[in-house]
Parts: structure tokens; C-alpha cells; sequence
């Protein structure tokens, strides 16, 4: 086995890894768990299907229209969210929600299966999934040790994928308006980022513009927050305004 | 008939995916990369263009969603 090789796709595949587990992990507390599972067990059959389809062909797979695709639907998705919580906790109060099994009006139906839970968490696996393969053929097929770096992802998917089955219990704490807003502005982040390499962006930092994406739609969405709170101030004399939680 | 009502759901559901509550958010999304990607491709680093035409367009709506719960509801 060829150490260092394991230790590099480790690394490399656990930059992915970690975003697939954060997409997962933010659609299942905010949505349902039961859809964003069963959306990363039909995104890892799918690559499971398409790595032994393409085997080493994986190199030449045109990573950057499905990044396109796959970024500008999470980031119109992702700005939905960022919408409504604004909205939410501008009428209703940060702490509301907390608990709830559902978001609330309608977003996840209750008793039907969360379909848009499942397709943000089925586009997040596959994505980052077949980047990780590609990521194992380029390193293991250039050092001529496929085994290793297989083992090196493997160790990865597995290492992370259980530090996100460690948080479910506090992401189930947060408050379900602010969990909405917060992963709005994440999915709105790995949109951004993948739509813009998909249109041949060079994000600066590399990787590393997701942490600054972030952190801006986040405070974006705080600051929307505190004027939207200043907006709402009535202004109605003849009938009553709907709280802004009603507003679609 | 099945058939039929499984595409019109099929469709509805993406509609409601990517157009959401507000159609001029994914509108603005869809200006915003076709002019980062014609100017990515001049050579120009427009990678602020995305993100700054994202909140944009989330505050211009957050603006317009405010004004319409605020607006007068006409007595009965």
C-alpha cells in the first residue's frame, strides 16, 4: 500500500467529503431525514453505477456543466430559504420552531415524501461524489496506486460521514426559522461557488472562497433581517397587515 | 392519464424548485452567470458579480414582499 497516496486523497477527497456531509446534514435538519438519506443512498448508486461504468474513464468526465447545472438550482434554492427565514424571523421571532418536526405551511408535506429534500441531497452526494472519484483516479492512476487511494476517499467518506451522523443532535437544537435562514446561506454558498466555476470563475482562495461565501450570505441575511424588521413597522389604518411569516 | 398528471406534477415541481415564491430572484441568477460567464470569458474577474447579484435580488424581493403585507387590506 502506498502511504503517502492514501494520506493525499484523504485530504483531497475530504474537502468534498465534508461539503457532501454539510448538504446532507443542513437538508435533513431543516427538512426531513428520512429524504435527505434516502437522496445520498440514490446519489452514491448513481456514482456506484457510473464509476463502474467509466472506470479510469472518469478522468474525462466534463466536471464543469454539471457544476453549472447542480450550482445554479442550489443557489436559486438556497436564496428561497434565505428569503422565507428572513421573512419568518422578521414576523414570528428567532426562537419559534424549535422542536417542530416540519418547517411549517407546506414546505414539507406532511405525510408525503420530502421530494425537494431528497434532490438537494441527491445532487449534493452525486456531485461532490464523482469530484472524489475523479479525485482518486487522477491521484491514484498518475502514482500507479488505485488501491491506495481508493482506500484513502473510502477512509474519508467514512471518518466524516460519522462526524456528521455526530451532529445530528445539535443541529436538531437550532431552532428551525434560523436553521432555514442559515442553511439557505449555505446552499446559497455552494451554489455560487460551483455555478461560478461552472461559467469559469477562479474563485479567490481557491476552495477556501466557500468559508467567505458563507460567512456573506449569513450576515446578508442578518442585516436583510434588521431592515426588514424596520419595513414591517405598520402603516395600515383600515384593515390588518398579515404577519410577514404569511408573506410568499 | 396517470401519465399526464405524473409530467404536470413533474414539471410543477421544478417549476416551484427553481422559481420559488419570487420568479425575478432565479431571473436575476440566470442574468447574473450569463454575464459573468460572457466577461470570465473577455478575461475580466467578475467572481463578485454572482454573489453581489444574488443579494441584490434577494433584498430588492425581501423590499417588494415587505410593501405587499403592509399594503391596506380594502374593509369588507
Amino acid at each position: 500500500m502506498n502511504v503517502t497516496v492514501s494520506v493525499t486523497t484523504f485530504l483531497a477527497a475530504g474537502i468534498e467529503v465534508i461539503e457532501m456531509v454539510a448538504i446532507v446534514v443542513a437538508v435533513g435538519g431543516t427538512r426531513s431525514w428520512r429524504a435527505a438519506l434516502v437522496g445520498a443512498g440514490a446519489g452514491l448508486i448513481v456514482l456506484m453505477v457510473l464509476i463502474t461504468a467509466l472506470g479510469t474513464a472518469l478522468r474525462d468526465v466534463p466536471l464543469q456543466p454539471i457544476r453549472l447545472v447542480v450550482g445554479a438550482l442550489l443557489l436559486v434554492f438556497g436564496l428561497q430559504w434565505v428569503r422565507k427565514g428572513v421573512l419568518r424571523i422578521a414576523g414570528q421571532g428567532w426562537a419559534v420552531g424549535q422542536g417542530e418536526e416540519h418547517v411549517d405551511d407546506g414546505d414539507v408535506p406532511p405525510g408525503r415524501f420530502d421530494w425537494t429534500g431528497f434532490v438537494l441531497s441527491f445532487k449534493g452526494v452525486s456531485l461532490e461524489g464523482l469530484e472524489i472519484a475523479v479525485i482518486v483516479v487522477a491521484v491514484g492512476g498518475a502514482a500507479g496506486a488505485l488501491g491506495s487511494a481508493v482506500i484513502g476517499a473510502a477512509a474519508a467518506v467514512v471518518v466524516l460521514a460519522a462526524v456528521g451522523a455526530a451532529t445530528y443532535r445539535l443541529v436538531a437544537r437550532i431552532p428551525r426559522r434560523a436553521l432555514q435562514l442559515f442553511v439557505g446561506a449555505l446552499l446559497s454558498s455552494f451554489g455560487t461557488f460551483w455555478a461560478g466555476q461552472g461559467v469559469g470563475v477562479s474563485w479567490p482562495g481557491g476552495e477556501s472562497a466557500l468559508l467567505w461565501l458563507v460567512g456573506l450570505y449569513a450576515a446578508v441575511g442578518v442585516v436583510l433581517l434588521h431592515f426588514v424588521r424596520g419595513w414591517q413597522i405598520p402603516a395600515a389604518p383600515t384593515g390588518t397587515p398579515p404577519m410577514l411569516g404569511e408573506v410568499r | 392519464m396517470i401519465v399526464i398528471r405524473w409530467i404536470r406534477a413533474f414539471v410543477g415541481f421544478w417549476i416551484d424548485f427553481v422559481v420559488g415564491d419570487d420568479w425575478t430572484v432565479a431571473a436575476t441568477v440566470l442574468v447574473a452567470l450569463l454575464a459573468t460567464w460572457g466577461l470570465t470569458r473577455a478575461g475580466l474577474p467578475v467572481w463578485w458579480l454572482l454573489p453581489a447579484a444574488a443579494t441584490a435580488s434577494t433584498a430588492v424581493s425581501l423590499r417588494r414582499a415587505t410593501e405587499h403585507a403592509r399594503r391596506p387590506t380594502p374593509p369588507p
